[in-house]
């Protein structure tokens, strides 16, 4: 991979439109401005989203970045759409600090929703103003100009390309948003499954990666990270590292220990040994495992409580029956395939960093803290790394890689984690208890329930306030401190998303208790806290169905009236041959779940079958059904590409995973040790989209996850007639609790 | 330190200076500039970095160059290029069958030398193929369905 084409570089190529780039809005002494669509709101200039070349493309540039979600392809699918121009000719440029918008952090499944809405809107009002444009040049009225791939055409022949009017349409300007995007009906390209741009150079062996990244004179780098968490560097032989073959520098400041050497083996095992050699201090500052854990996140961690939600009738009568059950979910890991990596340089005081961060903004941010200089001396460039399902170890690499170029005299770094560090230090989804209680009144109908739930933070990403969100930074000799976590708040939550049922039940309250203090550092894994809370509600609506002597399905119907809720609910169970009041044989069950993403977002309801193998305990997940309302489909394929993941995803979380520690240190460190879903173990998926053409983008990548869990742990009570209720239903516990 | 030629992709390459124990992963990678075998795990654990050598699929994170000089390597960019794609390659783009493709080398080589030894295999044939090979997107159910197709373009 080339390195990206410096920012004047870029602006200088070719005869341009835009000629020079508008990144913040100036709104010196102005009242309040209106607000703008989607990411528009904070990236007024029309010039900051597309530009117009006289060699016949349109570059679009977005503030999210591609992490194999297809984003770059729906972004062009509507760009092209609201232009009028051929999917080809749209290029796309992707997070990056000289070029593109800020959009903060690509997350919570808001790609589209952000960044396709302001492409949508700055496309149509670009439109517009290049038609008026060649209009004038044509000497006819606007209305009296088709656009056909970009070139304007009158009724008599007479014609103007966009490329050819260069100068006489202005596009540095305030996006108005005044100008109404085309109706569905209109849509060549937007709401078909057109091929992901992304992936034919993937499939060839072209630069795809951070990884491929390969700048002149670039050496290699690997970190020595303490072997657990507040572990102090007492000694390390130094010196016999520095004889290693090919060993150019080794890095410790404080605890932060890295190595760089001119090959990547020579650095691997200049790191080996440094690790080897390397005495540490340990304490045991890590909370209890397995069921203790539970117990002392409820009873011991400290707490910021809160009342997330109450309502209460005056009018239903008290509870024929009440029930309650506690809930649990470990940690549990990204895991991208890919250990995180990135590409640092320093030139004259200024550092260049190649990252698949999601936010490359508020990660300038945060490095600029570190080496205490201005963020505008930090150029950050999105590359693609492997999978990313939330904020895993891309942004702290990119700090690993320019605290060790500090020290090769100019020299690009590329510096990737190995396998245990990533397993080791990456940030965890957080172990959670969701504890509920629910009372049936005489007709089956839920009139009251409760949900507490018990959290370490979901969102500790760079960028934050008071503080610096990059491991090595809190190992330096002058440390940074960590910023003081927030929970993201209602209506999206972090902890407690989708805490709040979204049946409607006349007396309900919600409970956070947030622990902030992190002896395991916890952040953003794709739903945040929502795989818990929605494992926990749509396992317990089951129970309480059970109680109740309802068809599960059914049951949600009573409690639901929003009617797009109730229509994915009804399409899962038909494609899936849902019979009612259906018992499991023992082995073989079928379970049911739904949710409302963030209770905002992707409607999914999620059909699984199950086998359970009561001699060895082990559970497969056989076949899964899914529908689902995105509201508008941009790319149905994409569409359902996120949500077979989510479900197979899930099921590994679900079934598989759960991080291993002691009271001092992390004991995952491979494969091996974390297993995850096999190809033999995966099931087959269904996906039923119900599309809402007239409705805004809601994203999917988030959506299943939950659900999938619920129907596997209601499709195991179905099969076997015993409630699971701690993740993961890994072999042990299934038989424990078959026994 | 040693020299090495490689047989590799049908071309003979040679490499300078390098230990005869380091992982062929890397001389793919940094000497060869390669982009399609991958450093996932290193333990041979997880199959990113998978390439074929005599026709058979390997971790080339755990062959030493040494080693691997002795047989005729292929890898991704061995198959086929954008412009003229090995019928896998073709499958894979056609089923979208990745997010993230960071494990897609690894699935397509050893799908390769499954389909060399056996042009029509089962589903559960795949499966077993693959099950070494471990994709976190979890696009398995794309991947067996690319397979299927490659199998069916070749026959």
């Amino acid at each position: 991979m080339k390195p990206s084409l410096s920012r004047r570089g870029f602006l200088k190529s070719g005869g341009a439109l835009v000629i020079s780039f508008s990144l913040a809005h100036d709104a010196f002494g102005q009242a309040k401005p209106a607000p703008l669509p989607g990411s528009l709101n904070n990236n007024r200039m029309l010039d900051s989203w597309l530009r117009i070349d006289a060699d016949g493309t349109v570059t679009v540039f977005t503030g999210k970045i591609e992490l194999g979600q297809g984003i770059g392809t729906a972004l062009a699918q509507i760009a092209a759409d609201e232009l009028d121009v051929d999917l080809k000719r749209i290029r796309i440029v992707y997070g990056d600090t000289a070029l593109t918008p800020n959009e903060g952090q690509t997350a919570g499944s808001q790609s589209v929703e952000q960044s396709g809405t302001a492409v949508r809107f700055a496309c149509a009002e670009a439109r517009d103003i290049l038609v008026n444009a060649a209009a004038a040049k044509l000497g006819v009225a606007a209305i009296a100009v088709t656009v056909k791939d970009g070139t304007c055409v009158t009724a008599d022949g007479k014609s103007a390309a966009y490329w050819d009017l260069v100068g006489d349409a202005k596009l540095k300007r305030e996006a108005r948003a005044s100008v109404k995007p085309k109706p569905a009906s209109e849509h060549k390209w937007v709401g078909r499954s057109i091929l992901r741009r992304d992936i034919p150079k993937k499939m060839t062996g072209g630069a795809a990666y951070v990884q491929d990244v390969r700048l002149p004179g670039m050496v290699f780098g690997r970190v020595v990270r303490p072997p657990s968490p507040g572990a102090q560097l007492a000694a390390f032989d130094e010196a016999a590292v520095k004889r290693m073959p090919g060993v150019i520098a080794v890095v410790r400041d404080g605890n932060f220990l890295g190595v760089a050497a001119r090959r990547e083996e020579q650095a691997i095992n200049a790191r080996l040994a440094l690790k080897r050699s390397a005495k540490w201090t340990e304490t045991e500052s890590l909370p209890p495992s397995g069921d203790g854990l539970y117990e002392h996140l409820m009873t011991k961690a400290k707490s910021i409580d809160s009342v997330v939600d109450e309502k209460t009738s005056a009018t239903a009568p008290p509870a024929a029956k009440t029930l309650n059950a506690t809930y649990t979910r470990p940690f549990q890991v990204h895991g991208s395939i890919g250990p995180s990596c990135a590409v640092a340089q320093w030139r004259e005081g200024k550092l260049t960093v190649w990252t698949h961060s999601q936010g490359v903004y508020p990660l300038r941010g945060d490095l600029a803290k570190v080496f205490a200089t201005d963020p505008a001396n930090v150029h950050c460039i999105h590359a693609e790394g492997a999978g990313c399902y939330g904020h895993n170890g891309a942004d702290d690499v990119a700090l690993d890689a320019a605290l060790v170029a500090r020290a090769t005299g100019g020299r690009p770094v590329k510096l990737q984690w190995m396998r245990d560090d990533e397993f080791q230090w990456e940030p965890y989804g957080s172990a959670m208890v969701v504890k509920l209680s629910g009372g049936l009144d005489a007709q089956g109908k839920v009139i009251s329930w409760t949900h507490e739930v018990w959290s370490h933070p979901h969102n500790n990403r760079p960028g934050a306030a008071g503080g610096v969100n990059l491991l090595a930074s809190w190992h330096l000799a002058k440390p940074s401190k960590a910023p003081f976590p927030v929970d993201p708040p209602q209506p999206a939550g972090g902890a407690d998303r989708n805490s709040i049922p979204l049946y409607d039940f006349p007396n309900q309250k919600v409970v956070k208790h947030f622990l902030p203090e992190m002896p395991l550092r916890t952040s953003a894994l794709r739903t945040l806290g929502a795989y818990a809370n929605v494992f926990a509600l749509e396992s317990f609506i089951d129970e309480l169905a059970l109680a109740a002597g309802a068809d599960p399905v059914e049951f949600r119907l009573r409690h639901l009236k929003d009617p797009r809720a109730r229509a994915v609910i009804e399409a899962a169970a038909q494609r899936a041959g849902w019979q009612p009041n259906a018992k499991g044989d023992g082995a073989r069950g079928r379970g049911f779940a739904f949710a409302k993403y963030k209770n905002l977002a992707c409607y999914v309801a999620v059909v699984a079958d199950v086998e359970v193998d009561r001699a060895s305990g082990k559970v497969r997940v056989t076949r899964a059904v899914s529908a689902v309302d995105a509201g508008q489909i941009v790319n149905p394929d994409g569409v359902v590409n996120q949500i077979e993941g989510g479900i197979i995803q899930s099921a590994s979380w679900t079934l598989m995973e759960s991080v291993g520690y002691d009271r001092t240190r992390v004991s995952t460190r491979s494969w091996a040790d974390y297993p995850i879903i096999h190809f033999e173990d995966v099931p087959q998926v269904e996906v039923v989209l119900l599309d809402h053409p007239e409705d805004r983008f809601h994203g999917v990548g988030e959506g299943s996850q939950g659900p999938a869990a619920a129907a596997i742990a209601n499709a195991i009570a179905n099969a076997t007639g015993k409630r699971l209720r701690a993740l993961p239903f890994a072999p042990e516990r299934v038989k424990q609790a078959l026994a | 330190m040693a020299d090495y030629s490689l047989r590799l992709n049908g071309a003979t390459r040679k490499v300078s200076s390098v230990a005869p124990d380091t992982p062929l992963l890397y001389v793919l990678r940094n000497d060869l500039e390669l982009n399609g075998p991958k450093f996932g795990c290193g333990l041979a654990q997880c199959g990113a970095c998978t390439v074929l050598i005599d026709g058979k699929s390997v971790r080339s994170c755990s062959v030493p160059v040494s080693a691997a000089a002795e047989g005729a390597i292929t890898t991704l960019e061995g198959l086929g290029t954008i412009e003229k794609l090995h019928p896998l390659q073709r499958a894979f783009i056609e089923e979208q069958a990745c997010q993230c493709g960071y494990c897609s080398n690894g699935m397509i080589m050893a799908a390769k030398a499954l389909l060399d030894g056996n042009p029509r295999p089962s589903e559960v044939e795949i499966k077993q193929a693959l099950n070494g090979h471990l994709c976190r997107c979890a696009s398995h159910n794309r991947i067996v369905r690319a397979v299927q197709r490659a199998a069916k373009e070749m026959a």
